[in-house]
């Protein structure tokens, strides 16, 4: 009987934030959809209350179904035989209810049966089903493969495919192969044209999540010859047609429930998805933004999870005569997990904002042709996004790891053996800082923002932002820690030595973070005072952060990174 | 084949999750502090009746529940999980009816509903746990019942074939169509509320709804036929009054007590037939049984 999403006020604070009337409303197309669809929203306040109602059912169905089961699923796993892939009973079980609840194709158009969803309530349903079984979230969250196809596909592939995800098929991305794993320019699966405009896919792909899925979408060189990104083209695989086999599945860590697979393509019929060539280069790089956002949540899912069972446990056992969250050792820990949990959060709804509206404007461009004002704010919004992303995935995953970490430390030697969730938890957590890019890439892609002043320009959106008195003591502390970053990107900058810059990359990009995530809390503070624990929280561990890469980078000699080299 | 399938619900206080305040002085229930749901059982048989109608396609299934006009909530509810449309039956004069009042209500409301081929019901509600309104039912309809059902497992030919769960295994029989089939709460729990059909039915509403809404939604409620709920009254159904509510119920209820067991109170007998006989005529003198 528990709910997932009623008894978390911080999903509501998030949801309803004022940003969201024009993404709604662009989304909506300021709402002539109710004239084509009895399900579509009449106004604001009505898709609002739409968004409420399913996340109920998300939520409940995650409390009562998915969270119950998540135990068995760790222990029983997905099966192979004879090249199929069989889930675990309950895994089955979850997926059914997620069916008939019609939680597929959530942001899917109402014309190929999905709901519509903007991101942002979407991204929302993926943190609460994370809480509620991290490695379920996989399955259910590959559904936003369908982006791609929406994005990219042709209308009559569309039609044919996305309204099966609306029914509930599911889906997987095939991109990962033995020699190819974060240098996807390296694949080599050979797609071969037929006369008919078909294509045939051989070759081998591995660690492919839901890897037996109905419809894939996969990598592959089309353009024999070629060695590098540009030879590589994106196609759609109807499990129907045959020719793609599991031929095992890894023994995995964590996130047991979700099948890893290895893949081989026999003569696989395929369809080629948008154009040749630009595969990697255009599609995989939005499939993979998509994807870090839904890990992204995921983490932030785990991060839910663990405060919660260490704040259950500490407040409940009792040494030395008193419940343990009495003592300053372990409610310290307790504030800082809750304290990263909320600002990971707050980031994550920023970053599905910011991709909202630039994806809503790629959309409407599709209609008609974009203002000039709009062009320039989807791009300002492209833009955000797209330095927002790797910080919310990249920091979103190692705090939950953390968070994981934390969890078992609070639960003592009991954490330590199998009888409390924290157990799985810290062994799920720990596959959200490496796939999909591990964190060290990340900092790969967030680098330009920092160098190029994405970030600092940001800030300086937010610090325009009037608080309330009490907060502006706050405020100025996180001009300060604004300040000092913003110096260190200069020093760093200056040296003009790229293995310098590159050694230096992940402190300047956590800098970026805290800083980034101290101020969307003191917004959210604002807003709403129950994030001022977390805000003041925060803010001690953010300066300390910040501080320490400071200092580390001015006393810090650039040949000095030659110590560190490891032949 | 399509059927039409009828299921009786009921809305209860949540006696699940009793707290102190959930009975006033005078013992009776405070409905203000235990939420109002869907009766569980009955959502088992809503899961029965939307499985025959996934078998059968073109089949309809009507939730039908009396109580008072805020139980069309368990009608959107029911909607939202698939089920067609609703009736409420609510009347002032139909309050404080009992079981054998309750049932010759509801029957007359099903004789009112037309053909029909099966009803299906919780096999008891959460507040009362009499188990006798869909039995009597059945009896006022003179169609068969089977009860403790777990699964309906074929309806063809004119007959459906259920699996019952008794005390100490199963039974598997078969009924001629029309019956009258509860379900218990270890039949398949019901599907969860779909999110379209959430969306398209969130603003359902009854008359007595109808009446306090604002113009804008009274406007849509025209709009989309679909979206307007029925209730049915005591004159509607043809129910003759000496039957219903308070008059057509001889269950009196003399006095609620809260009793606690204690093992203080436990008292160890021989198998003597004089103790046993003292014992049986304490009980019956202090009305515990008889």
């Amino acid at each position: 009987m528990a709910n997932f999403y009623t008894d978390n006020p911080d999903l509501k604070h998030h949801l309803t934030h004022p940003l969201m009337e024009k993404i709604v409303a662009l989304k909506e197309r300021n709402y002539t959809d109710a004239e084509k669809y009895d399900y579509a929203p009449l106004n604001y306040e009505d898709a609002q209350d739409s968004y409420d109602k399913v996340l109920e059912i998300v939520g409940e169905i995650c409390g009562d179904i998915i969270a119950p089961n998540a135990e068995s699923v760790d222990h029983d796993g997905p099966s192979v035989a004879d090249g199929r892939v069989t889930y675990a009973p309950a895994t089955q079980e979850n997926l059914d209810a997620c069916r008939k609840a019609g939680l597929m194709g959530m942001a899917m158009p109402r014309r190929f049966g999905g709901l519509n969803f903007p991101i942002t309530p979407y991204i929302m349903a993926a943190d609460i089903v994370s809480r509620a079984d991290t490695g379920f979230e996989n399955l259910w969250g590959l559904q936003d493969c369908a982006e791609t196809i929406y994005e990219f596909a042709n209308e009559e592939q569309k039609e044919r495919f996305i309204t099966r995800v609306c029914q509930g098929e599911t889906m997987s991305m095939d991109l990962t192969e033995p020699d190819a794993g974060s240098d996807l320019q390296s694949v080599m699966l050979k797609a071969t044209e037929q006369p008919d405009g078909t294509w045939r896919l051989n070759g081998v792909k591995r660690f492919i999540t839901n890897g037996d899925s109905d419809i894939h979408l996969v990598l592959a060189r089309s353009e024999a010859g070629t060695k590098d990104g540009r030879g590589l083209s994106m196609f759609i695989y109807d499990k129907r047609d045959g020719g793609v086999n599991v031929r095992r599945i890894e023994n995995k860590m964590g996130i047991k429930g979700s099948p890893t697979c290895e893949l081989t393509y026999k003569n696989a019929k395929a369809e080629l998805c948008g154009n040749r060539r630009m595969g990697l280069i255009k599609y995989v790089m939005a499939l993979m933004n998509g994807a870090r956002l839904g890990i992204a949540a995921q983490s932030v899912g785990v991060s839910e999870l663990a405060y919660r069972e260490a704040l259950a446990y500490a407040r409940d056992r009792k040494q030395f005569g008193k419940a343990i969250i009495e003592f300053p050792a372990v409610y310290e820990m307790l504030s800082v997990m809750k304290a990263k949990l909320d600002a990971s959060r707050s980031l994550l709804y920023e970053c599905a904002r910011f991709v909202d509206v630039y994806k809503i404007y790629d959309d409407i461009a599709k209609e008609r042709t974009l203002t000039p004002e709009e062009r320039k704010e989807s791009k300002h919004y492209s833009r955000l996004a797209d330095a927002l992303t790797p910080l919310a995935k990249g920091m979103g995953s190692e705090y939950c790891n953390q968070n994981a970490y934390d969890c078992i430390q609070v639960h003592g030697g009991s954490g330590f053996m199998k009888d409390y969730a924290c157990e799985r938890l810290y062994r799920d957590a720990r596959i959200t800082s490496i796939y999909e890019g591990t964190t060290q890439l990340q900092v790969v892609a967030a680098i330009r923002h920092v160098t190029t002043g994405t970030y600092l320009n940001l800030i300086h959106d937010y610090q325009a932002t009037e608080v309330r008195p009490e907060l502006q003591s706050i405020k100025d502390r996180l001009a300060s820690m604004t300040e000092t970053y913003a110096k260190a990107v200069e020093a760093v900058t200056a040296v003009e030595d790229q293995a310098y810059a590159d050694f230096m990359a992940r402190r300047l990009v956590e800098m970026a973070g805290v800083t980034v995530m101290s101020y969307l809390l003191l917004l959210d503070a604002n807003r709403n005072d129950s994030f001022t624990r977390s805000l003041e929280v925060y803010v001690n561990l953010a300066e300390a952060e910040v501080n320490k890469h400071s200092g580390f980078i001015a006393s810090f000699r650039p040949e000095e990174v030659a110590t560190y080299k490891v032949d | 084949m399509s059927l039409n399938i009828i299921v009786l619900a009921k809305q209860v206080p949540d006696t699940r999750n009793v707290g102190k305040d959930a009975m006033k002085e005078d013992g009776t229930i405070n409905r203000a502090a235990l939420p109002a749901i869907f009766n569980p059982e009955d959502l088992n048989a809503l899961e029965q009746a939307l499985r025959l109608k996934d078998a059968n396609p073109g089949s309809t299934v009507t939730l039908l529940t009396m109580g008072l006009p805020r139980a069309s909530e368990i009608i959107r509810e029911a909607i939202y999980r698939g089920a067609d449309t609703g009736i409420v039956l609510t009347d002032r004069v139909l309050g404080g009816a009992d079981t054998l009042a309750t049932s010759y209500s509801l029957a007359q409301a099903v004789k009112k509903f037309g053909h029909y081929d099966i009803i299906l019901g919780g096999r008891q509600a959460i507040d009362g746990d009499t188990a006798q309104v869909g039995p009597q039912i059945a009896e006022k309809l003179g169609i068969p019942q089977v009860t403790y059902a777990e699964e309906i497992l074929d309806l063809s030919d004119g007959h459906v074939t259920v699996k019952r769960r008794l005390e100490n295994g199963v039974e598997t029989i078969k009924a001629p169509l029309p019956c009258v089939v509860t379900v218990n709460g270890s039949a398949a729990p019901c599907r969860p509320r779909n999110a379209m059909r959430v969306q398209k039915f969130k603003y359902a509403a009854s008359p007595s709804e109808a009446a306090k809404l604002s113009d804008d939604r009274k406007a849509l409620l025209e709009k989309r036929p679909y979206l307007n709920l029925q209730e049915w009254s005591a004159s509607y159904v043809d129910a003759d009054p000496a039957q219903i509510g308070l008059p057509g119920s001889p269950t009196k209820v003399k006095a609620i007590e809260n009793v606690v067991f204690t093992a203080k109170e436990s008292r160890v007998l021989d198998d003597s037939d004089a103790q046993i006989e003292d014992l049986v005529k304490e009980l019956i003198t202090n009305h515990t049984i008889g």
